[in-house]
């Protein structure tokens, strides 16, 4: 679906960000790219949907080099939604910034009607459908972004830090969401530090290291190397450390989340679940 | 001894008919760690406003009820007379760093007091060793790193000495190493400076080690006041949201299936402690 090969990109101040990514995501895969604040995530994210042209390598979307293809095109397949909503949002109304890209796309009138309904209903905000989205707080204007992106349905979402700002309950909605996104087949990929967001997910996972990819992997096999997540300038899960603790009693210790945690003891001290 | 006390305070940003917080009342020992945590929107910056006098007297609107910290009556002290006793440090480093040193962020607050250079000079190189920062005493604020900047904030904050220390979810922006290093600042000040710490926060796997005092709000109201362990592992705590530590989360679902672990854990070390126990004890 997505594919970069020795990709390298350099900001006009000088700032190397990417020296060198090959990376390849299949259709319906879930992947979060994590690393240290600077390390180049968002930069080779931004290449997925052609806001970015790589300096040097390639970055292809369905076999085709995101150089050929306009970022609008581009954009039916492979939907951003920004860290921050105030760089997405603009119009006057939750339907209007929902009604924007549709319009721009070309769909009809009725489509689009269609779409915005579905899109609100999803998210949880047909109650602000006529509010400005400035009336809303973070987390809402958060949901508006990816409704706005939902709506015209990409193959492809890219959600860069989803998690800063949202509360737990929040952030157990989000997370939720993304895992019945992606079961119904959309690729995700998720741009993020919140290692416990990562655990409870479980996608593939991407480590950057100063524009470089240091591993990638299952999430259990890289969140458990201490080495490289270290490297990575993150910390392990709390659950993965307390296994670590009770490695020498024979615990296995690529356990990242609370449910496979708690199986494993019961069926150590053998209580029925 | 009681470093802040608020009695049925309540207060509503002008212009809104209803409150941000409303009839509260809670009491803070001097030296105490707190994580104050909630929902969003749940009046957790509004109240931490009120510590150091930006509410009312930034803000405007009435503040109603009593409120004490560090021994001044807050409506009746200037926001700088409370400045020097209650330092905040917000979730994003920028909006507070502006000078072109890290050396002369850190002095700025000092030299509006009208301190002597001399004096100054210590301060600042005082703050900058507790924070760790000596080697960025020269560099440009904005070239920093997200954690070395929220380092800086920290110091311009400790440098006034204060007896409280107010950090409005201080580690979002961060990646989980740096955030890890920002929490341990912290609880090295309250450790040995006993200045006293309430820290707001969501992500509480990684702080809650440090806290002798959780206090959780929900729409305006504080639900829970006490102790982290009894608080997390409550009904109430479940029902609001609030996203307890894993191990915590881990300790409960073993409750329900039977398997008592010695005391509700917060964090990796004592959870893996509690579980060999456990485990061993199950083996013999």
């Amino acid at each position: 679906m997505i594919e970069v090969k020795d990709l390298h990109f350099t900001y006009p101040n000088g700032v190397e960000a990417l020296r060198g990514v090959s990376l390849a995501i299949s259709d319906g895969e879930f992947v979060a790219i994590m690393g240290q604040n600077g390390a180049g995530k968002t930069t080779l994210v931004k290449h997925f949907n052609g806001l970015l042209k790589p300096n040097k390598g390639e970055a292809l979307v369905d076999g085709v080099s995101t150089k050929r293809v306009s970022v609008a095109q581009l954009a039916r397949k492979v939907g951003f939604v920004f860290q921050n909503p105030d760089h997405q949002l603009f119009c006057e109304t939750v339907e209007e910034e929902i009604s924007f890209a549709l319009r721009n796309f070309g769909f009809k009138e009725t489509t689009i009607k269609r779409r915005v309904t579905w899109a609100l209903n999803l998210l949880g905000l047909t109650q602000y459908r006529k509010t400005s989205p400035f009336m809303l707080s973070g987390g809402e204007r958060k949901r508006v972004a990816l409704a706005s992106v939902l709506a015209w349905n990409p193959e492809v979402v890219i959600l860069d830090e989803p998690t800063i700002g949202q509360d737990y309950q929040q952030k157990e909605t989000l997370r939720q969401f993304i895992v019945q996104l992606n079961a119904q087949g959309k690729t995700v990929v998720v741009v993020t530090h919140d290692v416990e967001f990562v655990a409870e997910c479980g996608p593939r996972v991407v480590l950057m290291l100063q524009g470089r990819i240091l591993a990638e992997g299952k999430a259990e096999e890289v969140l458990t190397n201490l080495s490289l997540v270290a490297q990575a300038s993150i910390v392990p899960p709390q659950i993965t450390q307390t296994f670590l603790g009770l490695a020498d009693l024979g615990l296995p210790t690529n356990v990242i989340n609370v449910h496979d945690a708690s199986r494993i003891l019961l069926n150590l001290l053998e209580v029925t679940p | 001894m009681a470093i802040i006390e608020a009695k049925g305070l309540a207060y509503a940003y002008p212009g809104r008919t209803n409150h941000s917080i409303k009839d509260l009342s809670i009491t803070i020992e001097r030296g105490e760690f707190v994580i104050l945590t909630g929902p969003s929107g749940c009046g957790k910056t509004t109240l931490c406003r009120c510590f150091n006098g930006l509410i009312p007297h930034f803000y405007d609107g009435k503040l109603e009820g009593d409120l004490t910290v560090a021994g001044l009556n807050v409506p009746e002290h200037s926001i700088s007379e409370l400045a020097s006793r209650v330092g905040l440090v917000f979730q994003n480093p920028e909006n507070q760093l502006f000078a072109l040193s890290v050396e002369k962020d850190v002095a700025f607050g000092l030299e509006n007091l009208g301190m002597p250079r001399e004096e100054i000079r210590k301060r600042v190189d005082w703050a900058l060793k507790m924070t760790g920062i000596e080697d960025l005493r020269d560099r440009a604020p904005h070239e920093l790193s997200g954690g070395q900047q929220q380092r800086v904030a920290i110091a311009c904050v400790l440098a006034m000495q204060p007896d409280v220390m107010v950090l409005d979810e201080p580690t979002s922006f961060l990646d989980p190493l740096g955030a890890q290093r920002i929490f341990e600042v912290i609880n090295e000040l309250n450790k040995k400076l006993g200045i006293t710490v309430i820290l707001v926060e969501h992500r509480l796997d990684l702080a809650s080690k440090y806290a002798d005092h959780v206090i959780i709000m929900d729409k305006g109201e504080i639900i829970l006041d006490g102790e982290p362990r009894k608080i997390f592992d409550s009904e109430e705590a479940r029902l609001i949201g609030v996203g307890v530590p894993k191990v915590t989360r881990l300790y409960q679902f073993l409750k329900e299936r039977g398997v008592l672990l010695g005391r509700v854990p917060v964090a990796s070390e004592e959870a893996s402690h509690l579980l060999r126990e456990v485990l061993v004890r199950d083996r013999g």
